[in-house]
């Protein structure tokens, strides 16, 4: 198969099934505390310490616990996790098996976004290998204490099915709504029962952590975000793709790479991430300063901010679950406020009180939707007034 | 005629729901196979689901409606989901839209009067390295150009069989 990425991947040097052949030796604390040793965080966006929700679900008793691998990719900008399923679905499926050991769960279910159903044979035929050579199912290894099995369920077209408990409410048959947390999902989650929810890459690096050591990880990254990272890159650059690099990379040195340093903007985190100036390229690509699940949008000198405000917030309108009334109203607010901006009728004490709408809607909104789709409005009328005030449409 | 057609849909729907438990959790999972053999799900298959799983249909309409791969009315045998989000904007995702409407003589949100094909917009497919991207079906197609679309609306055309362009999983 073509690579569908640009340069090497950690993940084509890697053994996939070395993680799993260490981890069947090894007892559940020792790998979780491996796990916990990299300070490997979550590679979905929120960035959880992914060893401490191992071992809150470890510790939980209960008759049943689930592996969920969380791969509803839908943050604009986001494709990285559909490159690990094509190219490196082994090992993804290996991180999972070894968490199922490591907090004793014998079900892992993978969250498929409906988009993706293309990959869905691909991804049966790597589960069936994984059988027949004994990787999957009961005595993994000859190991007559593990088992464990993977099933896959398709999502039906709703990006909101991404937040974890959106998406165990889904898998349970019903709307893709946000429950309260806590309870989280580590104590109570599918079925009530306790479920680690994990992206796609974060088993992956699990996988790579076991076969290669924590220090082999946090040798690289800062000290508060270690590893390595994939990045989703698109939008104005010359080599647009899915690259890896090391955690706190600077978002000017990452422009580079790609053939991009003419940008105007970046935005980091996709649409609910932030818009970064180029007067901010400075900044890094890391959990102490912009958290991301590694969606990188670049805009070159010519675009319209406004243009690009208004295609996050129609995104937002439309994907809003409309359980909470900040998000659900808000979204409108500011949609038609940014197009009030581009029609050049909105007055300063009204963009005012759209500013401190969108501070509401960060406190006051139910889940990371809500809380974070204000994010790129506020960005960009704090670092680009001069360009999107007093417009005269001829 | 329609009361053998909703027979065979209950008699599917039944099978199926013996495959997958009947409980809550196999509600989703039915309601994707009816949506993908029967390309939409009709008030019948709600009122059957609604009894072999003892709950309210209003219940199982809240399912279908909240998702945008269910459908309750009809579409198109070729649903042409086109992706909006920003990547694919700025690569020109407009020029397409306009060629689609043209190709097909209808606007987005539409179906064709020949039940053929339906034009939809969608979010971000994760092909943003490649926009503008394009669902047909369940087959993906990138960097889509004005000429391109025209290109894959005819192939569709001289497609027979429901479903003749699914499953190839082809990523261009
Ligand atoms: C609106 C919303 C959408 C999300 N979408 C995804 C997603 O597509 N994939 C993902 O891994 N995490 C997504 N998350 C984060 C998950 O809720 C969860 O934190 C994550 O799956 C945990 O995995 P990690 O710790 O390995 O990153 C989303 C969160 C929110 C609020
Ligand atoms: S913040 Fe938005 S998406 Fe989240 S629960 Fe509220 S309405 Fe739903
Ligand atoms: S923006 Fe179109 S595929 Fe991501």
């Amino acid at each position: 198969m073509k690579a569908m990425h640009q340069g090497d991947l950690t993940f084509s040097s890697i053994d996939p099934n070395a993680g799993l052949k260490r981890a069947i030796q090894m007892k559940r604390i020792d790998i979780i505390g491996e796990i916990s040793r990299s300070k490997m965080r979550g590679r979905g966006g929120a960035g959880f310490p992914t060893g401490t929700k191992w071992n809150l679900a470890a510790a939980a008793v209960a008759p049943k616990k689930y592996i969920v691998c969380n791969a509803d990719e839908g943050e604009p900008g986001t494709f990285k996790d559909r490159v690990i399923l094509q190219e490196f679905a082994d090992l993804v499926f290996a991180g999972m098996t070894i968490a199922g050991k490591a907090i004793n769960a014998l079900e892992g279910i993978v969250y498929l976004r409906a988009e993706y159903t293309y990959l869905l044979s691909h991804l049966e035929a790597v589960l069936d290998q994984r059988r027949k050579a004994g990787l999957l199912g009961s005595s993994i290894g000859g190991d007559e204490s593990f088992s464990f099995d993977i099933t896959i369920r398709m999502g039906s077209g709703a990006y909101i099915c991404g937040e974890e408990t959106a998406l165990i409410e889904s898998m349970e048959g019903f709307r893709g709504e946000p429950r309260n947390r806590p309870p989280y999902p580590v104590d109570t989650g599918f079925m009530k029962h306790p479920t680690v929810v994990n992206n796609v890459e974060t088993f992956a690096w699990a996988a790579c952590i076991i076969a290669r050591g924590a220090d082999w990880f946090n040798a690289v990254g800062t000290d508060k975000s270690t590893g390595y990272k994939l990045f989703s890159i698109s939008g104005d650059v010359q080599r647009p793709g899915v690259y890896e690099f090391p955690m706190g990379i600077m978002v000017s040195d990452l422009l580079k790479e790609v053939g991009g340093s003419d940008a105007k903007a970046v935005q980091i985190g996709g649409a609910s991430g932030h818009c970064v100036p180029a007067s901010e390229f400075s900044r890094t690509c890391a959990f102490e300063d912009m958290s991301t699940g590694g969606s990188v949008i670049v805009f070159g000198p010519l675009r319209d901010m406004l243009d690009i405000a208004e295609n996050f917030l129609e995104f937002f309108v439309e994907e809003s679950c409309g359980q909470c009334t900040p998000c659900r109203i808000g979204n409108v607010k500011l949609l038609e406020g940014v197009r009030m901006l581009k029609e050049g009728t909105c007055s300063m004490t009204y963009l005012k009180e759209l500013l401190s709408l969108g501070e509401t809607m960060q406190l006051a909104s139910k889940c990371g939707l809500g809380q974070s789709s204000p994010n790129a409005f506020l960005s960009i009328v704090r670092h680009f007034k001069p360009e999107i005030m007093g417009r005269v449409n001829l | 005629m329609l009361v053998t057609e909703n027979e065979r849909l209950r008699q599917n729907i039944l099978d199926w729901a013996d495959e997958l438990n009947r409980d809550r959790s196999a509600l989703i999972p039915l309601l994707q196979r009816v949506q993908k053999r029967y390309s939409s799900v009709s008030g019948f298959a709600m009122q059957v689901i609604a009894d072999i799983l003892d709950i309210h249909p209003v219940e199982v309409y809240s399912v279908v409606s909240f998702y945008s791969f269910l459908d309750h009315k009809p579409k198109g045998r070729f649903i042409i989901r086109l992706c909006q989000t920003i990547s694919c904007a700025m690569a020109g995702k407009d020029r397409v839209a306009r060629q689609l409407e043209n190709e097909l003589g209808i606007r987005f949100g539409e179906t064709t009067a020949d039940g053929k094909f339906t034009l939809e917009y969608t979010n971000c497919l994760g092909m943003c390295d490649r926009g503008p991207a394009m669902l047909v079906n369940d087959q993906v197609f990138t960097q889509v150009s004005p000429e391109r679309a025209h290109e894959i609306v005819e192939k569709c055309r001289q497609t027979f069989g429901t479903f003749a362009l699914q499953d190839q999983g082809r990523i261009d």
